[in-house]
């Protein structure tokens, strides 16, 4: 399969991963995916069937995270955008690639830059909106404040980066094991 | 047409020989520069170099003409080139570059994506360069642009290359050695491109389409030039990788899981926050401590007795006395530890004093004492050294105070988590770490009336003073008066009399804390600071309890040392009597020695298994005081409130009883003081050990799920302070305390004569002199007696006072230096900041300058693309963003579109291609600019 040998030059994944993560695609929704991929179709899986995968299931951000991943940016994934995204939340995906991503992932509104709206959806799902409305202002705008290098009360992707290129977390937890 | 085609390619062909000398030249630098390659290799690129200039120089005619046409432009790209090059090498030398305009377009991107905050200048340069181009490009005549479309193709559609490639073949025929060279080098480049596309924010359609091009470009000319003979190798390094990944992934999970109780503690402080999970840590610390010192007791005291010593019932101290033995077997009797009890293993008494027993001629007097001095000698290294890691751990946070929030917001949610249970915790522990971090900003922000908070605390601390003091005068007049008693009749004392003490104690202790938290209450303290104070005030409450305790059994223990005494003198006289009287008897010197049974024989009280016992007993009742208090009053008061609130006349949940919170400072103390109990008891208790081993393991199982159970966190959830060497610092005093009146008993008391492995010395360390005297060479005997000299001891001790002066110095003196550092680095930021935010401000001049434009309003209206040209126009520094966000950006779904969707990861060319459509990326100004 020639579009294998392909993939995986453009991924991080093996032969045998992306085997698999073709078996998991055609699980999805199996009367849309043909088994058969060597003269490449064109089908693309909706949103709503990927967001349920297990891996998926649980993670606040699911949407967006297939949002950012799909050309349309409505969240249809093909196969190539379905393998990409994991092959940037695997673990060898490197620090930089993975800050891109995020950054787009928590931009919410797809505008290049994380403002104050981004951030409080950004909190507000991961504390499932438990902190009152002060708490959650006073959060964003220390986040903004910390952050914000060049002053204009909303993060670029370059303050992004600065930030999470020191995160001792980052790595660990931006991954995802398929 | 054809005319046209044909002009293409010769200027191509014009542009692309430029390149190559120019490559060949800087590359020839570099490489006599770095002397990397062999002598003759480079005589010969030497020669061919020339050669090439020559041929450049005079070019066969059939391109000159069209040369001069477009050599301004030309030169000018060189210069560019150059430039570039050399800017690149500047900031990453290995990187490798050839004359081929695809090539350099890529790379172009490339650096624009790596390019880190660092290289703000050579930013700026490119920024620049860019700009300079495009507007070469826009003056360029018709040859440039020709050419410049020709790149696109190139670059882009497969067609097109194909053609371009064919004619790259043609080329190859006359290709001289320099060509070759550069050749080789875009092969080099499309290896590398290959290898690192997978780290690319591209789209996937784009990389394969990329890909392809690359793979082609590769096999074409790699037949030219040699083999990839690379790829195997990297293959199998990144098959390395992987598995490397992989294996450390697994021994990860593999120590998490030898980690015992995590999960546990990860979901406590999941809901109570960090500050009650330290608590359960720094019980399972102690539970791995006191596991250690059980193996030590069990392995070098209990087991050799018990396999290689006397059994039961062969000699008096192993053996129920004849009086005690119908109640031995009384529940009752065994739990106050009589009976059999107290002549076993678990206590001193119980240990013989034959030098050395068994097969293996163990030495269990020595080993014992060896032991009993060995636990604190282990527990006072480990403690101390967990304080040294715990003080490294804390001073690092260099960067801690600066992301907090970002931190929190962007990095806490773990990706990985699949299961709905772990993701509820998480979402439980990501908001309560949210609150803790907000409670101390609040902290951080409050200023309040200085002087008001400043004379209140000082009321506070005089109050609990006089708390302090009161509850110690009681506790002493108590003390005197129940000695008193002591002296009188058992008989005509009512129970109260008899029981003063404790009762007294156990009301302090009850009432002082709650007190202490609501004097406290003034002070206004954040409550981890609180929280110190706190366990500092009832540490000192305890600590007097404890004494007093000590100062009476040390009353008793004088008291038993006198009966014991009279009884060995009298024991010696009935033996000396009986003699006498045998062999007057019998009228024969050989007197048989006397033959009584073990169980009648005569016994002297055995203060240290006294001791042992009273230790023993004041754990277990400490124990069960403790579960009681859960039981009752946590549990017992949940159940009460959430059941009970069905018919009440107020909200009992909201209300006054309300359930109960977690009492952190208590029950660190009760750990603290009963890890204290366990090391003054384990001498004289052996089994002490392995029984707080099952009280601290009931313990963990126990409070955790009655915390899980019946508390609720606390109204402000605080974070732990990093290290909890304040938990540490306690329990080092406190093992400081314990140590004292061991060693004292040790040193000072004479053992009891007829019980336990001492008996019969004069003191128990004469057990280590006799083996020094007997069983060691002499010499080490003379070594130790000069070892002990006051002579040496004293320089000794004077060099380790001036030792710890200088290293306390020395710390100081680094301390100072970080904190200098933090400084400078906090002040580095808020520059970097200030400066930044100043061009925004001079920057907004400029924007209103900008505003004023009059074909402003003829620019299509896109307005986000406007607003990013507004927020930082022209600001140099922000220059690369313009490539980050072009190629980051996705096409918004939600954003006025324009035209149909189309491949958004289109080959690179596109990105800066002549038609860009409004709807396009975020390429800020582009529109303006074709």
């Amino acid at each position: 399969m020639i579009l294998h040998r392909c993939v995986i030059d453009c991924t991080f994944f093996t032969r045998k991963e992306i085997l698999r993560l073709h078996g998991r695609y055609h699980e999805l929704a199996p009367h849309l995916v043909p088994m058969d991929y060597t003269n490449e179709p064109d089908c693309k899986i909706p949103l709503a069937l990927i967001v349920n995968m297990p891996e998926l299931k649980e993670n606040p951000f699911r949407n967006r995270i297939v949002e950012s991943f799909s050309e349309d940016g409505m969240g249809n994934l093909s196969f190539n955008e379905f393998v990409d995204m994991f092959s940037v939340l695997s673990e060898m995906a490197p620090r930089e690639l993975k800050a891109i991503y995020a950054f787009k992932i928590y931009d919410f509104n797809v505008d290049n830059y994380l403002c104050k709206e981004d951030l409080e959806k950004t909190l507000n799902k991961l504390t499932k909106e438990e902190l009152t409305p002060e708490e959650v202002e006073l959060v964003c705008e220390k986040t903004i404040e910390e952050a914000d290098l060049d002053g204009d009360h909303k993060l670029s992707f370059a303050d992004f980066e600065n930030m999470i290129s020191r995160a001792p977390d980052f790595l660990s937890t931006f991954h995802i094991r398929i | 047409m054809l005319l046209h085609f044909q002009y293409q390619t010769l200027c191509k062909k014009i542009i692309y020989i430029c390149m190559c000398v120019c490559v060949c030249v800087l590359d020839e630098a570099r490489r006599r520069s770095k002397n990397r390659r062999a002598k003759a290799q480079r005589k010969t690129k030497q020669v061919s170099d020339d050669e090439d200039e020559e041929e450049d120089e005079d070019e066969a005619p059939r391109k000159r003409g069209r040369r001069k046409r477009t050599k301004p432009q030309d030169s000018d790209q060189d210069d560019e080139e150059d430039k570039r090059r050399v800017r690149q090498k500047g900031a990453k030398a290995p990187r490798r570059k050839a004359a081929n305009e695809e090539r350099d377009e890529e790379s172009e991107e490339d650096q624009g994506k790596r390019k880190k905050g660092g290289r703000a200048p050579s930013k700026q340069e490119k920024e620049d360069q860019n700009k300079e181009k495009k507007g070469n490009v826009k003056g360029k005549d018709e040859t440039n642009k020709g050419s410049e479309k020709d790149k696109k193709k190139k670059n882009g559609k497969q067609t097109s290359s194909s053609e371009d490639e064919s004619e790259d073949e043609s080329d190859e025929e006359s290709m001289s050695e320099g060509e070759i060279a550069a050749l080789k080098e875009q092969v080099e480049e499309k290896k590398k491109l290959i290898a690192t596309l997978r780290n690319k924010p591209w789209r996937m359609k784009r990389r394969l389409v990329l890909l392809k091009e690359a793979q082609e470009f590769v096999e074409k000319f790699e037949g030219a030039l040699g083999k990839g003979r690379g790829k195997k190798l990297y293959a199998f390094k990144v098959m390395m990788t992987k598995k490397l990944i992989k294996f450390n992934r697994d021994f990860e999970n593999f120590k998490t899981a030898c980690i015992p109780w995590e999960r546990k503690i990860k979901e406590v402080e999941s809901h109570f926050g960090s500050s009650v999970a330290s608590y359960f840590i720094f019980l399972r610390w102690m539970y791995g401590l006191n596991l250690i010192l059980f193996g030590f007791m069990f392995g070098l005291v209990v087991l050799p007795e018990v396999l290689m010593g006397l059994p039961y019932g062969s000699i008096p101290r192993k053996t129920v006395p004849r009086s005690e033995q119908d109640t031995a077997m009384d529940f009752s009797v065994l739990f106050d530890f009589g009976g059999y009890c107290k002549y076993s293993i678990l206590f001193y008494g119980y240990y013989n004093n034959e030098r050395n027993i068994g097969v293996l001629k163990f030495r269990l007097p020595l080993s014992y004492l060896l032991t009993g001095v060995g636990i604190f000698g282990y527990s006072l290294m480990v403690v101390i050294r967990t304080m040294a890691r715990n003080a490294n751990e804390g001073g690092d946070g260099g960067d801690e105070g600066e992301f907090t929030f970002s931190w929190k917001m962007f990095t806490s949610w773990d990706y990985l988590i699949g299961n709905p249970e772990t993701a509820d915790n998480k979402y439980a522990s990501i908001t309560t770490s949210f609150k803790e971090s907000i409670v101390d900003e609040k902290e951080n922000q409050k200023d309040e009336n200085i002087h008001l908070q400043r004379f209140l605390r000082i009321l506070a601390n005089i109050m609990i003073l006089c708390c302090l003091g009161g509850s110690g005068y009681l506790i002493y007049f108590v003390v005197k008066r129940s000695q008193d008693f002591a002296k009188m009749d058992p008989a005509s004392l009512t129970w109260f009399q008899k029981n003063e003490v404790e009762f007294v104690m156990s009301l302090l202790g009850l009432v002082c804390p709650p007190l202490f938290e609501t004097i406290a209450e003034l002070e206004d303290y954040h409550p981890r600071i609180a929280l110190k104070w706190q366990l500092g005030r009832i540490f000192a409450l305890f600590l007097g309890n404890l004494y007093t305790f000590l100062f009476a059994l040390f009353d008793e223990v004088n008291d038993k040392l006198e009966t014991e005494q009279e009884l060995k003198n009298a024991t010696e006289w009935a033996i000396h009597e009986y003699n006498a009287n045998y062999s007057s008897y019998y009228n024969t010197t050989d007197v048989p020695p006397l033959v009584v049974n073990p169980a009648d024989a005569v016994r002297g009280p055995c203060w240290e298994t006294a001791v042992g016992i009273e230790f023993v007993k004041l754990i277990v009742s400490d124990m069960q005081v403790t579960f009681l208090t859960i039981l009752i009053g946590d549990f017992a008061r949940a159940i009460i409130v959430r059941f009970l609130n069905y018919c009440w006349c107020w909200d009992l949940e909201a209300g006054f009883p309300s359930y109960a919170e977690f009492d952190i400072s208590g029950n660190v103390l009760g750990l603290i003081f009963n890890q204290g109990m366990i090391w003054m008891g384990a001498f004289y208790a052996p089994g002490l050990v392995g029984l707080n081993v099952l009280r601290l393991l009931t313990s963990m199982y126990f409070q955790c799920w009655a915390v899980m159970a019946c508390n609720v966190p606390h109204e402000r959830v605080f974070k732990a302070s990093r290290s909890n060497n304040f938990y540490m610092g306690l329990l080092l005093l406190v093992l400081f305390l314990s140590l004292l009146p061991v060693v004292y008993t040790i040193m000072t008391l004479p053992p009891s004569f007829d019980c336990g492995p001492f008996s019969g010395q004069d003191r128990m360390y004469d057990v280590v002199m006799e083996t020094i005297t007997q069983d060691l060479p002499a010499f080490i005997g003379t070594i130790f007696t000069y070892a002990t000299n006051p002579g040496l001891i004293m320089p000794a001790v004077l060099l380790m006072v001036l030792a710890i002066y200088y290293l306390n110095t020395v710390s100081k003196g680094y301390q100072q230096a970080n904190l200098d550092l933090k400084k400078k680095m906090k002040m580095a930021r808020d520059e970097e900041k200030n400066r930044r935010n100043n061009k925004d401000s001079t920057n907004q001049v400029m924007k209103d300058l900008e505003d004023l434009l009059p074909n402003k309003s003829l620019i299509p209206p896109p307005t986000e693309e406007d607003k990013s040209t507004k927020m930082k126009p022209g600001s140099a520094g922000k220059g690369v963003n313009l490539q980050k966000e072009v190629s980051l950006a996705a096409t918004n779904p939600r954003g006025p579109v324009a035209h149909p969707p189309r491949a958004r990861g289109g080959p690179p060319g596109h990105l800066r291609g002549p038609l860009p459509g409004p709807g396009r990326g975020r390429g800020r100004g582009a529109p303006p600019r074709t």
